[in-house]
């Protein structure tokens, strides 16, 4: 990685951190906290939560869970680091997935995913530059029955081909 | 809420809807809806439309009329056998909880579908949600649980809020929470997300998740019913076994096993998808033939010119079944026979234009990735083996390498901790099995006979049966496909970048492949 590139991916988090950390979102956490606090097992629901306010699960909010749970931070990492709906990153504002189910697959869902890469110019499981679009790594979504199905955010399109794609995109830009 | 009052909604929403409960909405008549049965009929965030079609009585009915014993007596005797994969008898496990004495103990919902192509879980949860609440509150009567988990995967955001809808207007009408029913049953439900974890589908890695734990599973014995969920009795059901539930006790064991073989009692919801004409979700009595299926049901091949191939069953834990076993009858104990398995009802139907060494490789990808890397076996063999198969799909093989692999899969088959690994090899060991021609020819011939695997392919060419509709030459991202309306199309070789498009868009299978060694 050159110098350069490295630099413009720092200004980049730093920018998007700004915005990620308000103290508004910390105050909904705290909600979030208080309530899972009542029931056994917290931590699995408390990251959610979190993923869902902040949009990632960042080592710094680890940190403030583990404080807040009362929970080893590395349990925490541990834990964040082993399921793939928790993300250390913030991502994009709108999640892509497309389906890589065995349905989908056999119906050529990887010609779909090439696609999405090359349209977004981001490689597969990241989010683009600016921080429209993550490429989510998604598993079986469950509609096998219109295989090849794409999920944007909440949306969820079948029968896709490769030439519609696009124009699915466009509609988030 | 008590009896008086549930058939008095009922009375009342049967007036208002009318004739909306008449429809019939099987596709085909060898269907049979029992798990089903209110999908797309009812309004699944109301709670009275699905009192109206009999729920909740059962619920009264075991809670005023019978004793645990009697309840599990009853599921024993109706033959019902787990419907997530490993077909063990409902009955018998609540028993094993019913055993244990403990003053707390769990039943926990499996609704973790992860199996790539299984999608019927998703359905009811979605559909059907208070026959779930239903079924657990009986199964949680049965063994003497007060407190219950569903543990829905996180792909599912629509399934999550219907059911979290479902459990709030239960807990209003008196149908769960302190004194369900006016009895002195206390019964509350919980509903609990996965984060995208397939291990989490296996019960002792699911209470590792529920519990805040990454998701590893643990040794048994000792067995959940003995020690699970914070160390205590639990019971862990899948969505469609709890689903049908509600049904055995209203109507009666006999008449549950009035469906299916005497082995596999029932019916099965099966995910039919993949190259067939119909897919979709359908319910058929168990026993009914595979070649009934996907020939009748399933209507056949979605492209007329191809070949029926394989139909994989199982998803990843599971095997290939193909036309000698058109005629097999579908139920837990022959499909292990044959070397896959029921799993939980996913059945993505192949053609020719599949490669069976491509979708090993496809599902060993996945396990890789999913495995929760406890065990080595399981975390390092899988690995080996999908080294083994990219090898063979690329052309880089020799023949020894197929023994290697073998060995492989038996010893992770053998060694793994938990289901998932000691399933894991089932598709390689499966697809050998069938097809081992395919495997020798990747290794000898360096060829893929059905023109998957882009290593193995040197060129694209259209043949005379070219009906020159120029959809390959539209969708040719370099447009090196040259031709007039109607004539025969050729492809100009130096541009082309083999990606195959053309030869999966041909209406009429006029592209053929030549490998990379003719």
């Amino acid at each position: 990685m050159t110098v350069e590139s490295f630099e413009g991916n720092n200004f980049y988090e730093d920018d998007r951190m700004k915005e990620i950390y308000t103290n508004e979102k910390f105050k909904v956490l705290d909600e979030c906290i208080e309530k899972n606090k009542l029931k056994p097992g917290p931590l699995m629901p408390t990251l959610q939560d979190a993923q869902r306010i902040f949009g990632c699960v960042s080592e710094e909010i680890q940190e403030y869970i583990s404080k807040a749970l009362n929970e080893s931070y590395s349990k925490i990492s541990g834990v964040v680091s082993f399921y793939t709906m928790f993300s250390t990153k913030p991502r994009g504002k709108h999640i892509v997935g497309v389906c890589t189910g065995t349905a989908c697959y056999v119906k050529g869902s990887q010609k779909l995913v090439d696609k999405v890469c090359e349209i977004l110019k981001t490689p597969y499981g990241q989010t683009t530059k600016d921080g429209l679009f993550t490429i989510a790594p998604t598993r079986c979504l469950g509609d096998c029955g219109k295989a090849p199905v794409v999920m944007i955010d909440e949306d969820q399109y079948g029968h896709v081909t490769v030439d519609q794609i696009e124009k699915i995109l466009k509609k988030y830009k | 809420m008590n009896l008086t009052e549930l058939e008095k909604i009922k009375s009342d929403t049967l007036e208002t809807v009318g004739n909306k409960f008449d429809k019939d909405l099987r596709g085909h008549d060898k269907e049979v809806r029992v798990v089903l049965r209110n999908c797309d009929l009812i309004d699944p965030e109301n709670i009275n439309e699905y009192i109206a079609r009999d729920g909740y009585f059962s619920l009264n009915k075991v809670l005023t009329k019978l004793t645990s014993k009697e309840v599990i007596d009853i599921v024993k005797e109706s033959g019902l056998r787990g419907r997530g994969g490993g077909g063990f008898s409902t009955g018998t496990k609540w028993q094993f909880a019913l055993n244990n004495e403990s003053e707390q103990k769990y039943l926990i919902c499996n609704a973790d579908e992860g199996d790539p192509g299984a999608f019927m879980d998703r359905s009811v949860l979605e559909k059907d949600p208070h026959v779930i609440i239903e079924g657990m509150a009986i199964a949680a009567y049965a063994i003497g649980a007060k407190y219950g988990y569903i543990y829905v995967r996180a792909e599912y955001p629509l399934a999550a809020k219907r059911m979290q809808i479902a459990i709030n207007s239960a807990r209003k009408n008196g149908l769960l929470g302190q004194n369900i029913l006016e009895t002195d049953f206390n019964f509350d439900i919980d509903i609990r997300l996965g984060a995208g974890a397939f291990v989490c589908g296996e019960e002792t890695a699911l209470i590792s998740s529920i519990e805040g734990d990454r998701g590893m599973s643990r040794n048994k014995p000792p067995f959940p019913a003995e020690k699970g969920l914070w160390q205590k009795p639990t019971i862990i059901n899948n969505v469609e076994t709890l689903a049908n539930i509600p049904q055995i006790i209203n109507n009666g064991a006999k008449w549950f096993r009035g469906y299916g073989t005497d082995k596999s009692p029932g019916t099965k919801v099966f995910a039919l998808a993949g190259k067939v004409k119909n897919s979709g979700l359908i319910e058929v009595p168990m026993g009914i033939t595979l070649g009934e299926i996907i020939n009748e049901i399933g209507g056949g091949m979605a492209k007329k010119q191809r070949k029926f191939k394989a139909v994989l069953t199982g998803g990843p834990s599971g095997g290939c079944l193909t036309e000698k076993d058109l005629n097999a009858s579908v139920d837990f104990d022959t499909l292990i026979e044959l070397g896959s398995m029921m799993g939980s009802g996913g059945m993505i139907v192949l053609d020719d234009h599949n490669c069976m060494v491509d979708i090993a490789k496809f599902y060993l990808d996945f396990i890789v990735d999913e495995s929760c890397g406890k065990c080595t076996p399981c975390r390092e063999g899988t690995m080996h083996m999908y080294n083994l198969l990219d090898k063979i799909t690329s052309g880089q093989a020799e023949l020894k390498d197929l023994e290697k692999l073998e060995e492989l899969a038996r010893l992770v088959k053998k060694a793994s901790l938990c289901g998932l690994g000691q399933t894991a090899p089932n598709p390689v060991l499966s697809t050998l099995n069938n097809f081992r021609d395919e495997y020798v020819a990747h290794i000898v011939d360096k060829k893929c006979e059905s023109s998957v695997c882009k290593d193995l392919i040197n060129k694209y060419e259209i043949t005379n049966s070219c009906i020159g509709c120029r959809i390959c030459a539209k969708k040719c991202p370099t447009n090196c496909i040259g031709g007039e309306l109607k004539g025969l199309h050729v492809i100009n070789q130096d541009e082309c970048i083999k990606c195959g498009t053309c030869f999966e868009v041909c209406p009429v299978d006029a592209i053929i492949t030549e490998g990379v060694l003719n």
